[in-house]
């Protein structure tokens, strides 16, 4: 059985599974953010692995600016975490709970 | 060749993903984020085997070398080791296998749908010529627009991490 | 000649009009101009009527108001005028007795602190009651048939600072609105069955022939107009109160306008009432007689000088309505004995009641006849006039009162032998209660200090009762009715005989009617000399004993409406109150509040504040919705 767009696409899901998994289970938020990462990128190779096997080289444009994005997110969710650190000593979900009425 | 290739880099790719996520033993937000690392590399080993060599190399420059770095300069600049005797809580847990598993269980009919849609063999170029022709001409508005993000994402972040004038 | 002699119609109409709006406008504080403004207008109007009525003018002129076209028809709406014998007549009526009283109530009202807006307020009335007498359409009809009931509202709490005038005004207004609105009914029903409103075209298809059950219905909606306006039971709780008014305005509205409104409109649209096979004259003839022997009945117990005029006056008025129904139960018969008498009462229900307002004035607004007495000595004018008026009044011969009301007695004798029964009755109660005032108040002991000081009333007041004794005592000669029933029947009324046969006429005519009505007055008489001739006290309480309580009560008609109201108006309240409490305030106010804070307690629950709860949710509902999506 040769390896197909099937194939990719189950390493995609079962990668993005794992992304979730991690989103709602650690409490740390950084570990959160890297499993938030973990998920674009199953994202990310399933859109490539579609481009590939469509014929069609748009998917490959669009894994580029989610890259792009990631980055730009990555760098403002980071200075986010600082910047609450430096407010609440704390970079714990359960301790961000302000949103509580 | 090549799918003894895809088998090994994907299954580095799942392993080092559940490690990223749950590493049963060692809890620290460092051991993640080199996990991340090996994870991103071997999804960037996966793009070269779908032919797309660019959004390779980006993957690697841009997550591997510039992202994780930020990560590990923030985790050692919130020296964050509470994590440490910190557990998951059971409930968080289950609750996360649950939509997890759930998830998957959706998308276990996208490869069947994906296999019946896309057959033959693949031969499309993921060159990087190709792809910057694409980016210059047809999108050139969104490319464009991206790199706004970029910057205002720069902006923002030395905003908020600059230490708060009291 | 004729042509522009109609138009002279309009010469009557308007000067009271321009003297109210003048007055209003200018004169408000100035007593005599306003009072010269009034007079004059009023002294014109009489004097067109005259030339109208001596020239014998007929026809109509109209000025066309509205005009709507709706798609289906034209409405039209005309301010037309009418002239013929029963307008005519009537012109004499109001404008004669209204300038008499107009030029009373100069004595009457010297150095009240508003005179110019009782003037005003005069001429607005005057105004209304011709335009009811010209109109000839439904629709200025209703608009001067509100007109005054506005003014009267006006004139009766014109001392308003007194609660009781003030009380009495609303009294008098509200329940004619209760009238108004079926008259209003009934007029919006002809205009809906015959698209027309004016009198003669209504008269022609009414007369072609309709459904058996619209005249009957129509003429009882319009009946309802005439019940409020003329005090009909059980809408004549007003009149009474209505005495709370200047003494002059209780005579206009007693005797020349109001209350004559409505039997007039009643006679003027008669058509209605003649369609054969319509239902209301029978209503008409019972609650006509049914008033006017309560009202008699209410008057031998009352104290005050003006209420027994007052019941005097809605017995008279029952009277009136009782011949109209009369009329109406045969076909082709004319209700010319309710005008005749609407006539003749006309001058001396005035004459009564200017003469009541002179005793009133000389005894410095002392109103209770038992602390009168001895008046006869002192106000002589006043006496003499006012016992002609009473003798016209009982109907003895050869006063004006006598024919008029033997009219209507022998009609009931050919119609109705038992409304008959009840019209004697009322004859011999009219004389006996007129004769008790008359025997306490001006000819028996004085019974208290004030007759001491009473004085004949200056000329300016005691003039008007001797020009309105003139008709009181002669108008039953004038041949009134023949000249009516030129109206109703052109032809007929031609051969009029003399004064001396119009004299005898009514026992030849109907020696029963006449020789019984006649009987029972001079009953009255007696028994009223026999009872009150040098009384200090009413000794009819002691005689009648429990009888005597509800006739001085008025039945207690006042205390059943004040009741009935009051209960009404608590039950829908406590209704309303209900429905506020239980339905809205409870379930829709409570329920929806309720409602969305039981929601809002339940939902808060769900809010843990936990970023991954959050999370957790949300891909759980995603996971729903593309569940949903694929259709599983």
């Amino acid at each position: 059985m040769t390896v197909g767009l099937a194939h990719y696409l189950t390493v995609s899901v079962v990668l993005f599974c794992l992304g979730l998994l991690g989103v709602i289970a650690r409490r740390n938020v950084v570990i959160v953010y890297m499993a938030l990462e973990l998920m674009l990128n199953a994202t990310n190779l399933a859109l490539v692995a579609f481009s590939r096997f469509n014929h069609n080289l748009e998917g490959q444009v669009m894994v580029f600016f989610i890259i792009t994005v990631a980055a730009a997110e990555v760098a403002v969710g980071l200075a986010l975490i600082v910047a609450l650190y430096r407010k609440r000593q704390t970079a714990h979900v359960e301790d961000l709970a302000s949103m509580r009425l | 060749m090549q799918d003894i290739l895809f088998y090994v880099f994907a299954a580095l790719t799942l392993v080092c993903g559940f490690l990223v996520v749950a590493n049963p033993i060692s809890r620290s937000p460092v051991t993640s984020a080199l996990f991340l690392v090996l994870t991103i590399v071997s999804l960037s080993g996966l793009f070269v085997l779908l032919h797309a060599f660019f959004l390779a190399a980006v993957q690697i420059v841009v997550y591997a070398g510039a992202a994780l770095v930020l990560f590990l300069f923030v985790i050692m600049m919130l020296d964050l080791k509470a994590e440490e005797r910190r557990r998951i809580t059971r409930l968080g847990l289950i609750g996360g296998g649950l939509v997890a598993v759930a998830m998957a269980w959706l998308f276990r009919v996208v490869p069947r749908e994906a296999a019946l849609v896309a057959s033959g063999p693949a031969h499309v170029e993921g060159s990087t010529p190709a792809l910057g022709a694409l980016l210059f001409t047809q999108y050139l508005l969104p490319f464009e627009a991206i790199s706004l993000v970029l910057v205002a994402g720069m902006v923002g972040a030395i905003l908020l991490s600059r230490k708060e004038p009291s | 000649m004729h042509a522009a002699s109609t138009h002279l119609a309009w010469l009557v109409l308007l000067p009271p009009l321009g003297a109210a709006a003048g007055i209003t406008l200018l004169a408000l504080n100035r007593p005599a101009v306003s009072a010269r403004l009034s007079i004059g207008a009023i002294l014109a109007a009489f004097g067109v009527s005259l030339v109208l009525f001596t020239q014998g003018v007929e026809g109509r002129t109209a000025w066309t108001w509205l005009s709507i076209d709706d798609g289906r028809g034209t409405f039209v709406a005309e301010l037309g005028l009418r002239l013929d014998h029963l307008s005519c007549l009537m012109l004499l009526v109001v404008t004669g007795v209204g300038s008499v009283i107009h030029i009373y109530s100069l004595g009457y009202m010297r150095g009240d602190r508003s005179v110019g807006r009782y003037f005003a307020g005069l001429s607005l009335f005057s105004f209304s009651m011709l335009g009811i007498v010209l109109a000839d359409n439904f629709l200025m009809l209703f608009i001067c048939w509100e007109l005054v009931g506005v003014s009267s509202y006006l004139l009766i709490g014109f001392w308003f600072e007194r609660p009781a005038a003030a009380d009495a005004s609303k009294k008098a207004f509200l329940t004619n609105r209760l009238g108004d609105f079926g008259f209003l009914l009934g007029i919006i029903l002809l205009w809906a069955a015959f698209g027309t409103l004016d009198f003669a075209e209504l008269e022609q298809r009414i007369g072609a022939g309709t459904t058996p059950w619209l005249p009957s219905l129509v003429g009882l909606l319009i009946f309802c107009g005439a019940v409020g306006k003329s005090a009909q039971f059980p809408l004549h709780v007003w009149l009474p109160d209505a005495m709370e008014g200047p003494t002059p305005v209780s005579a206009l509205i007693h005797a020349a306008t109001m209350v004559a409104a409505g039997v007039y409109m009643l006679c003027r649209v008669f058509f209605v009432f003649a369609a054969p096979g319509s239902a209301a004259p029978d209503v008409i003839a019972w609650v006509g007689g049914g008033t006017a022997l309560l009202a008699a009945l209410i008057a031998v117990q009352q104290n005050d000088i003006k209420r027994i005029l007052a019941y005097s006056t809605l017995s008279q008025l029952g009277y009136m309505v009782l011949a109209v129904g009369l009329a109406g139960m045969a076909a082709g018969a004319h209700p010319v004995p309710a005008m005749y008498h609407l006539t003749t009462h006309a001058c001396f229900k005035a004459l009564l009641f200017l003469g009541a307002g002179s005793v009133i004035c000389a005894l410095r607004h002392e109103q209770d006849i038992w602390r009168m007495g001895g008046l006869a000595r002192r106000m002589p004018i006043t006496f003499w006039t006012f016992l002609a008026a009473t003798l016209a009044l009982c109907g003895i011969p050869p006063f004006s009162g006598f024919f008029s009301k033997d009219a209507i007695l022998a009609l009931a004798w050919e119609r109705q032998p038992v409304l008959l029964g009840l019209a004697v009755a009322v004859a011999f109660l009219t004389s006996f209660y007129m004769f008790r005032l008359v025997w306490v108040a001006f000819l028996g002991p004085a019974k208290s200090q004030a007759p001491d000081h009473a004085r004949e009333s200056p000329a300016v007041m005691t003039l008007p009762l001797l020009v309105l004794t003139v008709p009181s005592v002669v108008a039953g000669f004038w041949g009134i009715d023949s000249y009516l029933i030129e109206h109703f029947r052109p032809g007929e009324g031609l051969s009029a005989p003399g004064w001396l046969g119009q004299l005898t006429a009514p026992f030849h005519h109907a020696p029963v009617a006449a020789f019984s009505g006649l009987i029972a007055a001079l009953l009255g008489i007696v028994f009223a000399w026999r009872l009150y001739s040098h009384r200090v006290q009413d000794p009819l309480p002691g005689l009648l004993d429990a009888a005597a309580r509800p006739l001085r009560d008025k039945f207690y008609f006042d205390e059943f409406y004040g009741r009935l109201i009051a209960w009404t108006q608590d039950t829908l309240a406590r209704g309303a109150d209900a429905v506020d409490r239980w339905v809205i305030g409870g379930a829709l106010v409570k329920g929806a509040s309720g409602s969305i804070e039981l929601c809002g307690r339940l939902l808060r629950l769900v809010q843990t504040g936990s970023l991954q709860t959050y999370a957790f949710l949300f891909v759980l509902g995603a996971v729903v919705a593309i569940v949903l999506m694929l259709g599983w």
